[in-house]
């Protein structure tokens, strides 16, 4: 290449680079009548032909869709009550709604059927028509740094607690605060409050920015209000209600949690940690796992309340403990949700052939295993097995709180095994979170229908909740996938003591080597032994 | 130069501002002298309000002798009805403008209630959120013709928000405290009333006309009567609500 070839190109390539070209976006045209045939293709069965939110699938959600109609949108750059901008809206399309049934669209649709259903969306609402609507994003700030600094996150705590933050979403921010079991949406279907502990469910997203920016919005259609004005009338810095925005980022994990197969159980040289307070559980990994509604059996469930159970396991020479740990914003059963509960039996269309009626229930768990460890890749039916191959539980209620063993044949079916077989149970809730922890014996007498726990082994495991505060009971229910769990050998003593063994072994053998040399080059002559079998470079 | 120049920049736009004032002259207000007053009567059985548990909120607590109760229907003890927002729903000139007040219209969260619980405002007029309580409140308004709103308050303070579109009527509520609520209607014209305590209503300044005129109450729903009156005439128009 000419020196002035390479010259035309690097001029190029920074012009490119700094002088911002004319956005794609605007280029494209958008296209009402090519908008409608992706909405009725993709979005209608949830949303609704005329767009208001009430399409077939709809009656089988909480939350539920969003009704076009009333142009009132939950995730938002703009002030409360304003209308969203197209980017607000092309953004909830794109990245989808964490933790409701509305995926992500960015990789399914083209940016241009994207942008057509923009278009579409917004003929649902005369308010997009009315030009006196000013969309004007709000102007936010740039994040303050320090944002995990204890005097930043200490500050954020002070005004969570200062601007009422937790009389909703609770004072360890689970969603469990005094006024949660009111909550309703604009058109009153029950809504909870966030748990401020998974944020990758966070609907506008999870960092701190995100954050920040639904509290100076607030979600529109929601009990979630919006904090400008006290901004403005100086009751708080905008820098400290972004130390608030950091405060809640920093109550969850930096990611979402990694769904991992194998929970790994150590084996302990101490006792086995029965209590779920124990101080040996603050050195165990945590293994996630995301629960969903039951919706194979009827009546199916499409609303469950726990998101998912942190799991970790130990074992002992003779015994595992198991400790779960799951979030559930009532202690159940618990007379303030009984009202919230009434809400989402009335907004959830049911199967049953008796309409489902809002009682007190226990807030239950179990935990699933086959009854002895699967030779090959067969596993029983992870629903809770059949009438031919059971599967062998343990099960834990909150009233009466008992835990028990039992053999569940299929979802309708457990029969337990008698008292002795129960395995140990200590629960505590606190702060919208149950913290429990099984016991038992490695081995037991009933091997025909108790697992037999080995190390070594992959073991499947798979986990139920029921939120009894949320109408959950029998079929309604959280469940999983199988899952491992894997006992981890002890190291071998021969671990440490091969290479020992070896080293010695080397040592010994060089050393015998070393001295017959010497007795042979003693015999044989000044050059020894091994300094014969080599040129020496005189000799060259 | 520069003095001239600027001078003539002063004139031109004291001419721009001048035109823009006679072109938008409105038409001539409206607004005359004939009145509707009346009495909203109740029959039948009272019926009892929910009580409130505000132990949650002892500082609102603190501020009632007995249990307080929600506001759904409040009886006189005339037997008249208050709470009720009588208001012309229609009968007047469709080209009539009236003039926005610049004074806005009080609603104050005092002892977790809102005070009033029923008001009525104009188009654009400014409504000031008072939170006298110094607990978090949030006010959310649900239009539907207006756009909704949600703020918070955690604190004694004074928020103050605009309506763009006649609603009859915008439910205000809090979320913190459920049994919180309040009605709002919002009017082009300043043609209503809200019956209090003697549960009479009065509607003054009509020009001529034949109005319809709407009673309406948050558990009973709306009347509507239609009402001739002539220059400076006074008419009465009753309503009446039966306990269901």
């Amino acid at each position: 290449m000419t020196e002035r070839g390479l010259l035309l190109r690097v001029t190029l390539l920074v012009a490119t680079a700094s002088v911002p070209l004319p956005a794609p976006r605007s280029l494209v045209a958008q296209d009402t009548t090519a908008g409608k045939r992706v909405y009725v293709k993709w979005c209608a069965g949830c949303h609704g032909d005329a767009g208001a939110g009430d399409g077939p699938a709809a009656s089988h959600m909480l939350p539920r869709p969003r009704d076009f109609t009333g142009a009132i949108y939950k995730i938002r750059t703009t002030a409360s009550g304003q209308l969203p901008t197209d980017q607000d809206v092309l953004r909830s399309i794109d990245e989808g709604l964490p933790g409701t049934a509305m995926p992500a669209w960015k990789e399914r649709l083209s940016e241009r059927e994207r942008r057509d259903v923009l278009a579409y969306l917004k003929t649902f609402s005369a308010f997009f028509q009315d030009t006196s609507q000013h969309i004007v994003p709000l102007t936010f700030s740039k994040e303050p740094g320090g944002a995990t600094s204890a005097e930043a996150l200490r500050v954020g705590r002070q005004f969570y607690d200062s601007i009422g933050c937790w009389k909703c979403h609770g004072k360890a921010g689970r969603g469990d605060g005094p006024s949660a079991p009111t909550l309703k949406t604009d058109p009153g279907e029950p809504i909870f409050a966030a748990d401020l502990h998974q944020s990758w469910r966070f609907r506008g997203g999870a960092s701190a920015a995100d954050i920040y920016r639904r509290l100076r919005t607030g979600l529109d259609g929601t009990p979630m209000p919006s904090f400008s004005d006290l901004i403005d009338q100086k009751f708080l810095t905008d820098e400290q209600l972004w130390r608030v925005a950091q405060y809640v980022r920093s109550l969850s994990p930096e990611r979402a949690p990694e769904v991992r197969d194998v929970i790994h159980a150590p084996r302990l040289l101490g006792g086995l940690p029965r209590s779920p307070d124990d101080s040996a559980w603050a050195r165990v990994e945590r293994y996630w796992f995301p629960l969903v509604g039951q919706v194979i059996r009827k009546p199916r469930w499409f609303a469950p309340a726990v998101a998912g159970v942190w799991v970790q396991a130990v074992h002992t020479r003779d015994s595992l403990a198991l400790r779960l740990e799951w979030d559930d914003r009532s202690q159940s059963p618990d007379t303030a949700w009984l009202e919230f509960e009434r809400r989402v039996l009335d907004h959830l269309v049911s199967d049953d052939s008796v309409a489902a009626r809002a009682d007190l229930q226990p807030d239950e768990i179990a935990v699933e295993f086959p009854r002895s460890i699967p030779a090959g890749m067969e596993r029983p039916y992870f629903l809770m097995g059949t009438a031919t191959d059971p599967v062998y539980q343990w099960r834990w209620t909150s009233a009466p709180r008992q835990a028990a063993a039992g053999l569940a044949r299929g979802v309708g079916r457990f029969d337990a095994l008698g008292a002795g077989s129960a395995p140990g149970a200590e629960a505590r809730f606190a702060d919208g979170q149950w913290r429990l922890v099984f016991t038992r014996a490695l081995a037991t007498a009933d091997t025909a229908n108790e697992l037999q726990f080995e190390a070594g082994r992959a073991i499947p495991v798979a986990f139920f909740a029921w939120d009894g505060s949320n109408g959950e009971h029998d079929t309604r229910m959280a469940v999983s996938a199988w899952y491992f769990l894997a006992l981890d050998q002890p190291t071998p003593p021969r671990v440490y003591l091969s290479p020992v063994v070896a080293m010695a072994v080397t040592l010994g053998l060089g050393m015998l080597v070393a001295v017959r040399a010497q007795r042979r080059a003693g015999a044989g002559g000044p050059e020894g032994y091994i300094a014969r079998g080599l040129p020496r470079r005189h000799d060259a | 130069m520069r003095k001239l120049g600027s001078i003539a920049a002063v004139a031109g736009a004291v001419l721009v501002v001048a035109l823009a004032a006679w072109t938008r002259q409105p038409a001539a207000d409206p607004q005359g002298a004939a009145t509707v007053t009346g009495k909203v009567k109740f029959t039948g059985a009272k019926p009892v309000n929910p009580s409130i548990d505000m132990s949650e909120e002892p500082k609102c607590k603190a501020k009632y002798t007995t249990t307080p109760t929600k506001e759904i229907v409040v009886v006189n003890p005339n037997g008249t009805l208050a709470n009720v927002f009588v208001y012309v729903k229609a009968g007047l000139p469709a080209s009539a403008k009236y003039e926005t007040p610049k004074t806005g219209v009080l609603i104050d969260q005092d002892g977790c209630h809102y005070r009033p619980h029923v008001l009525g405002i104009m188009v654009g007029q400014p409504l000031e959120i008072k939170n006298s309580d110094g607990i978090l409140h949030n006010i959310k308004a649900k239009g539907v013709k207006n756009r909704p709103f949600n703020i918070s308050q955690p604190t004694t303070m004074t928020s103050t928000r605009t309506f763009s579109a006649p609603e009859v009527m915008v439910p205000l509520e809090c979320n913190v405290h459920g049994w919180m609520q309040a009605y709002l209607g919002v009017l082009p014209h300043p043609f209503y009333a809200v019956t209090g305590a003697d549960g009479s209503f009065t509607i003054k300044g009509l020009p001529p006309g034949t109005y319809t005129i709407e009673a309406w109450h948050e558990k009973y729903g709306t009347q509507t009567a239609t009402v001739t009156v002539a220059g400076t005439e006074s008419k009465t128009q009753d309503f009446t609500f039966a306990a269901k």
